[in-house]
């Protein structure tokens, strides 16, 4: 008898292991804070946008004592699903909202309102002892659809490539495929190459591109580390190579760059309202310290 | 001086009532909570194999975003990992079972229990870590793969983190082999090596067929390792040098996308329905495993 309940209790402790990391709640451990203080400004959502934002919270909350601001990442989608829900009131996020989750702000009775708070420049990324200095958007294109496999194709040593590329649930990813890989055309079906490796952060990334002479990857300007070697891009075989800088970016030299926005639920009031002023004005002063361009 | 602290009979049978029913409800709530799992993943989980045709459901292209839901590439994905994991740490679960209760001196034996146990309490994320920065360079070098995330990496971690599982409960089942048949064995002029292949460890076997499955029960349902580890590209294992490319795992997908997921979106439900995929196959292994267990009982104990 103690043999089968020990039996029934092995089974029934197996079938739940499988299950713990499944519910919604383990993607974003911060969870929802019981009835915060009036003056504390809830800000949640892109990874690329986290270390600016706490940057722009931190020098805040320096000027004005009274106020207190919790800034989080998890992505762009878990920001913008914490706005609709109405636990945050800032949602970060390094695409526009999609279509369907405006459909789901205003099923909830909720106005999204964006604003546009930096750019970012995507930098693609070698390892540093990899010979090729710069690229062409549609030679990036066809390596990360699969149709360029091998860095001799593209001027460089006879190595196989190996893909990196954020996970689906990166605005960069989404950003990505749709201005490189599809090269910009709103009808193009292409996907990444199935050989892809999906890297669940950006530290992922990086430390894959600094140990592997044979991978590719792209990131915000702001993440790349001097231990990568960043490339060169032409928007096309006759246009020049250009890196990734400030100056490229807000001269529209450098092709991949993007807005990144923050939501808010409504039109701002009150505290809401006085730091998103200050991060569009002021504030605007840290963005390029941070390796991001800012919007001036 | 002793009135106050020697309870009368009917308070002691109070308490045992109270501890009793108790302990029942606490058991029962297991259950319990099991199945209201069970019913919250067939409910948000079952709607993707009403929205999605299953040709596209077991189709072999796992791109979400752009609607299309082929699970097969996470499913072969997942089997390739644990079944590598599995053929990894079975020898050497089983051989580290025989020589912690067969051969090794008693004080060896109080040593490496203990420690054993303590290998299953490593975080999963530190031996992905240990993955992504020691193990996959290696393994990039010496067999000269394009990267050394592959399925293979992930097989290693994976092996390492079923092996105590596998250890204890094989080292259980040689346990309750009686001391008679290996003095029988030996009586019979059988040397110590010929007792323990020939007649303890075939004696212990379902015992170790259950070890093997709760193993892979471990391997199959591990999430963050793997998902460090293995590279995530939704590729179809079907060609030979599969095990050294990259690979991505259900529990992967699902742990990775979840964050970002509309909820009630078709993408939300696929990556339920995975997960009652995922608890199929685990139960099914569980199942085995009790069978076996159940089927040693039957016998009257030993085989």
């Amino acid at each position: 008898m103690t043999r089968r309940r020990l039996t029934i209790g092995l089974l029934l402790l197996g079938l739940s292991w499988p299950l713990v990391g499944c519910g919604p709640e383990s993607s974003a451990p911060a969870g929802e804070p019981p009835q915060p203080p009036a003056q504390t400004i809830e800000n949640k959502g892109s990874d690329t946008l986290v270390n600016l934002a706490l940057a722009w919270a931190e020098e805040y909350v320096r000027l004005h004592p009274d106020v207190r601001i919790s800034v989080t990442g998890g992505g762009s989608g878990t920001g913008i699903a914490a706005m609709i829900n109405g636990t945050v009131d800032i949602a970060n996020a390094s695409r526009k909202m999609k279509p369907e989750e405006i459909d789901a702000a205003e099923a909830n009775g909720i106005t999204p309102v964006e604003f546009v708070v930096a750019r970012d420049a995507i930098a693609v990324v070698v390892h540093p002892s990899n010979p090729v200095d710069g690229l062409t958007l549609r030679q990036i294109s066809d390596i990360y659809t699969g149709k360029i496999t091998n860095w001799r194709q593209v001027g460089g040593e006879d190595r196989p490539i190996v893909l990196l590329s954020r996970e689906s649930n990166s605005g960069t990813y989404v950003y990505f495929l749709e201005n490189v890989v599809r090269l910009g055309d709103k009808e193009s079906e292409l996907l990444f190459s199935p050989d892809t490796l999906l890297m669940p952060s950006s530290e992922g990334i990086s430390a894959e591109v600094r140990q592997n002479p044979n991978a590719i990857g792209y990131d915000g300007l702001g993440y790349v580390t001097p231990d990568q070697k960043t490339l060169a891009i032409a928007r096309d075989a006759n246009a020049p190579y250009v890196l990734p800088s400030v100056a490229t970016v807000n001269d529209g030299s450098y092709p991949i760059s993007r807005p990144l926005y923050m939501y808010t639920a409504g039109e701002p009031s009150g505290q809401v309202k006085d730091y998103l002023d200050w991060v569009l004005s002021d504030g605007q002063t840290l963005v390029a310290e941070l390796g991001f361009v800012p919007l001036r | 001086m002793t009135e106050n602290s020697t309870p009368t009979s009917s308070q002691l049978r109070w308490t045992e009532f109270t501890v009793e029913a108790l302990i029942r409800v606490l058991g029962f709530s297991t259950i319990g909570f099991v199945l209201l799992i069970f019913f919250f993943l067939l409910r948000e989980g079952v709607p993707v194999f009403l929205e999605v045709p299953p040709g596209n459901l077991f189709g072999t292209r796992w791109y979400p975003t752009f609607d299309l839901f082929g699970t097969l590439p996470l499913i072969l994905g997942s089997a390739l990992v644990t079944v590598t994991a599995i053929a990894i740490a079975l020898p050497l679960g089983v051989a580290t079972a025989v020589f912690i209760r067969e051969v090794a001196p008693n004080w060896a034996r109080e040593i490496l229990k203990p420690v054993i146990e303590v290998l299953a309490g490593i975080p999963s994320v530190v031996l992905g870590f240990l993955g992504m920065t020691l193990i996959a360079p290696l393994i990039r070098e010496t067999l000269g793969a394009p990267t050394g995330l592959t399925a293979f990496t992930g097989a290693l971690i994976l092996a390492y983190m079923a092996l105590p599982t596998i250890i204890s409960v094989a080292e259980d089942a040689l346990d309750a082999v009686p001391k008679s048949y290996r003095d029988a064995g030996l009586a019979m002029g059988a040397t110590q090596w010929q007792t323990i292949w020939r007649v303890v460890v075939p004696a212990a076997r379902s015992g170790i067929v259950t070890a093997v499955m709760l193993g892979m029960g471990r391997a199959i349902g591990e999430t963050m390792a793997v998902m460090m580890v293995t590279g995530n590209a939704a590729r179809m294992p079907l060609t030979l040098d599969s095990l050294f490319r990259p690979i991505r795992t259900m529990t992967a997908t699902i742990a990775a996308e979840m964050g970002e997921v509309a909820q009630g979106s078709t993408h939300y439900h696929a990556l339920f329905g995975i997960g009652i995929i995922l608890f199929l196959l685990t139960f099914l292994i569980n199942l085995a495993a009790a069978s076996v267990m159940f089927k040693k009982r039957r016998r009257g104990g030993l085989r």
